[in-house]
């Protein structure tokens, strides 16, 4: 049966995901591409191994992971290695109060921002996003990243960072108030800078 | 009423999977009412197209692959 779901079809459907993710990982786009280049071809040459539709990109990333490591071994770089597994180290379960007062309101709160779309075209606005996209504690990090950067669904990141369905939402919540807070603050306060380009 | 949390938590998962109908429907009354929430509503989506512009960007950035 499995032999009649895998397709070059589905397997080339896969690679943007997959391409993602290595890049992520790799920080580089040719590395990235042989890395899913061989992935792709180790699964084609193992369809057997594969258990069913639902899990494919499970299983691809299970290969992917392989190697990716092999890529780290080889460049002998494990100590610094990134990896999507990391745990929580220092996940403060208080946190999310700082946001909202014991009543549920905000605390603070969300300013209206003014013309994110501008922002968007800016080069200094990127390097603003990274520095809060790095700036989320490692775990959340990782959730939000192979959500919304690789594009997995929700209970596909589930299953990579090893969360359960409550901890994915809060994780996610947790790390839009940050990013959406060290944007406020770092870019979107600064209306001066944006004035002057307008 | 629920609270400006409760309304973020929600217009959170939002994002991610489809409401209950009496679940968007209070996220839409209170947004209608409070600013806040409906800030914290618009930068979601906007961080969420953020990301992925930023993955484009990063696969450009990172090397020039047809």
């Amino acid at each position: 049966m499995a032999d009649t779901l895998l397709t070059e079809q589905t397997l080339a459907a896969q690679r943007p995901v997959l391409f993602r993710y290595a890049l992520l990982q790799l920080r580089d786009s040719e590395l990235a591409d042989d890395a899913v280049q061989e992935t792709l071809l180790a699964a084609w040459q193992s369809a057997a191994g594969f258990e069913g539709k639902a899990g494919l990109r499970t299983w691809l990333i299970g290969i992917l992971k392989h190697k990716i490591a092999d890529h780290w071994r080889r460049s002998a770089r494990e100590a610094v290695a990134p990896t999507f597994d990391r745990t929580d180290e220092d996940d403060g379960e208080a946190e999310e109060d700082d946001y909202f007062a014991s009543s549920g309101h905000w605390n603070g709160g969300p300013k209206a921002w003014a013309d994110p779309e501008a922002a968007l075209k800016r080069q200094e606005f990127w390097l603003i996003y990274e520095v809060c996209q790095n700036n989320l504690p490692p775990k959340m990090a990782n959730v939000f990243m192979l959500r919304e950067l690789v594009g997995l669904d929700s209970d596909e990141v589930c299953r990579e960072a090893g969360l359960s369905d409550a901890n994915y939402w809060v994780t996610m919540h947790r790390a839009r108030l940050r990013l959406r807070e060290c944007l406020e603050i770092r870019w979107f306060n600064n209306t001066k800078q944006e004035q002057r380009h307008a | 009423m629920r609270s400006c949390r409760a309304v973020s938590v929600l217009v959170s998962q939002g994002l991610d999977k489809k409401l209950s109908l009496r679940e968007r429907c209070s996220v839409w009354l209170h947004v209608m009412m409070c600013t806040r929430c409906r800030n914290f509503q618009t930068q979601s989506q906007f961080i969420r197209k953020a990301a992925r512009r930023y993955t484009d960007d990063l696969q450009s950035r990172l090397g020039k692959k047809s």
